[in-house]
């Protein structure tokens, strides 16, 4: 199990280096969006709108955070499921998007797409949401505000703790991870 | 006969919520700590590892364990010989969920219509179940129940021939194809018998139970044990990467049935399963 210390916006370089397997922590800016978002971000792509944010590079973390107490930075915020945006990635993945960050399985779509556009899954650990929170240094609201929680939030990270899920060769942790352990059993 | 304080209610429900949102109950404790003597996979034991520590920075940190704190289930057992003073019950419930997420900075995840989605920016209203019972009993069950695992529940009516075999079957299916979805470890509710409705009761009231506690009829704790067993034997492990911990504990409850029938539900919790209980 290697651990790599890696930055966003993510380069092709960086990704090519990531295996299934792999702990990274990230440092940089990534964005939030759920699947309130998701929904937003299909209707403008559909539409032919320009988006709120250029995804070239960058990095989605599916995340609806707790609100922030009076002098925190954001509450908890650990991953949501993913593959309720699974319908939606693909289209993200085209416009120059290179990293997700959530928790569970991609549909075969999501993964095709993830390896023709040299891209990577990240998981975070499901229910650490507090433990996360130590990690985002900075928020601020970028789109969607009346979205609440859901909105799209940009986060400074440093240190934020993730698993690569899914890398840019196909290889897939919740399919290898499983069948490895049984093996050895 | 006993009086109950609606505003009473309130005041407990609302600092439940908070409670149990922010403080890992101690079974769920004691139960990873155990799982790390089965667990030899590194990823698996930094996951669960990660889980303890998180544990650590949400009593510190006074935070929620879990970003999604849950929707809230309340399930009363309500004595006949109880009287309600100072309003109703189920509004004192609802006054306590909508003061405790306010005040605990917990999110607020319940929409008004699952068509349109509209927030309704207190997390109310909690699902309530009233259950009669004799004496002066007042005890409420309260969970605040989170949706990745939700979502990955399910619910079939089998045949009678089908039996335990088909039971398991289903239950192991589910869980398998849920993988890394519901946050394993995960804590498994499943209902066997009643009706299509009262069925999946059964198991959301399965997840209410102290975490590893067998069920009172000796014939049902036995069987919640080989099951447990059999889902640990999947490798689904924790966060879905492969391991020895795919759940925590299953916990089955069962309700007589029709002679044509044998419903069959599973509820999923995850690791954080957030519940508790209030006596008056």
């Amino acid at each position: 199990m290697n651990t790599i210390n890696i930055t966003t916006p993510l380069d092709d370089t960086t990704i090519a280096g990531l295996k299934a397997g792999d702990r990274v922590f990230i440092e940089g800016i990534i964005y939030t969006a759920r699947d309130a978002a998701h929904s937003r971000l299909r209707e403008m792509i559909n539409n032919n709108e320009a988006l709120p944010i250029d995804l070239r590079g960058q990095v989605i973390y599916y995340v609806g955070p707790t609100p922030a107490a009076e002098g925190r930075v954001i509450g908890s915020a650990g991953p949501t499921t993913s593959t309720r945006m699974d319908i939606v990635t693909p289209m993200l993945l085209e416009k120059g998007l290179k990293g997700m960050i959530g928790k569970g399985d991609r549909s075969k779509a999501v993964i095709d797409a993830i390896v023709r556009n040299k891209c990577v899954y990240f998981a975070a650990v499901g229910g650490a949401g507090a433990l996360i929170a130590s990690s985002i240094v900075e928020t601020e609201v970028v789109a969607f505000p009346e979205l609440g929680t859901e909105a799209i939030r940009r986060l400074k990270v440093k240190d934020f703790p993730a698993i690569v899920a899914i890398d840019a060769y196909g290889n897939n942790l919740y399919m290898n991870g499983p069948n490895e352990y049984l093996a050895r059993k | 006969m006993k009086q109950i304080d609606c505003n009473e209610v309130t005041k407990l429900v609302r600092d439940m919520c908070i409670n149990m949102n922010i403080r890992m109950d101690a079974g769920i404790k004691e139960a990873l700590e155990n799982s790390l003597d089965s667990e030899d996979s590194p990823l698996a034991r930094d996951i669960i590892l990660d889980l303890l520590k998180n544990k650590d920075v949400a009593e510190g940190e006074n935070i929620p364990l879990c970003q999604d704190t849950g929707m809230v289930f309340a399930f009363v057992e309500l004595g006949q010989e109880v009287k309600i003073t100072n309003g109703l019950l189920s509004e004192a419930i609802n006054i306590g969920v909508r003061q405790g997420y306010e005040e605990g900075y917990l999110r607020k995840s319940v929409v008004a219509c699952p068509l349109r989605r509209k927030n309704t920016g207190d997390n109310t209203p909690a699902i309530i179940n009233y259950q009669l019972v004799e004496g002066d009993t007042f005890k409420i069950k309260l969970a605040a129940k989170g949706f990745g695992s939700e979502n990955m529940s399910a619910l079939k009516m089998l045949n009678p021939v089908d039996g335990w075999e088909g039971v398991k079957a289903f239950v192991l299916d589910t869980i398998r194809r849920a993988g890394g979805n519901c946050c394993p470890p995960i804590v498994v509710g499943v209902g066997i018998g009643g009706s299509f409705d009262k069925v999946a009761s059964l198991a959301k009231q399965a997840l209410l139970r102290d975490i590893g506690r067998p069920n009172a009829e000796a014939y049902i704790a036995v069987l919640e044990k080989e099951l447990l067993d059999e889902v640990n034997q999947l490798g689904v492990g924790p966060q879905g990467f492969g391991g020895a911990t795919t759940a925590l504990a299953l916990h089955i409850e069962t309700y007589p049935t029709h002679i044509a029938g044998l419903p069959v539900a599973l509820n999923i919790n995850c690791h954080a399963s957030r519940h508790g209980v209030i006596e008056l």
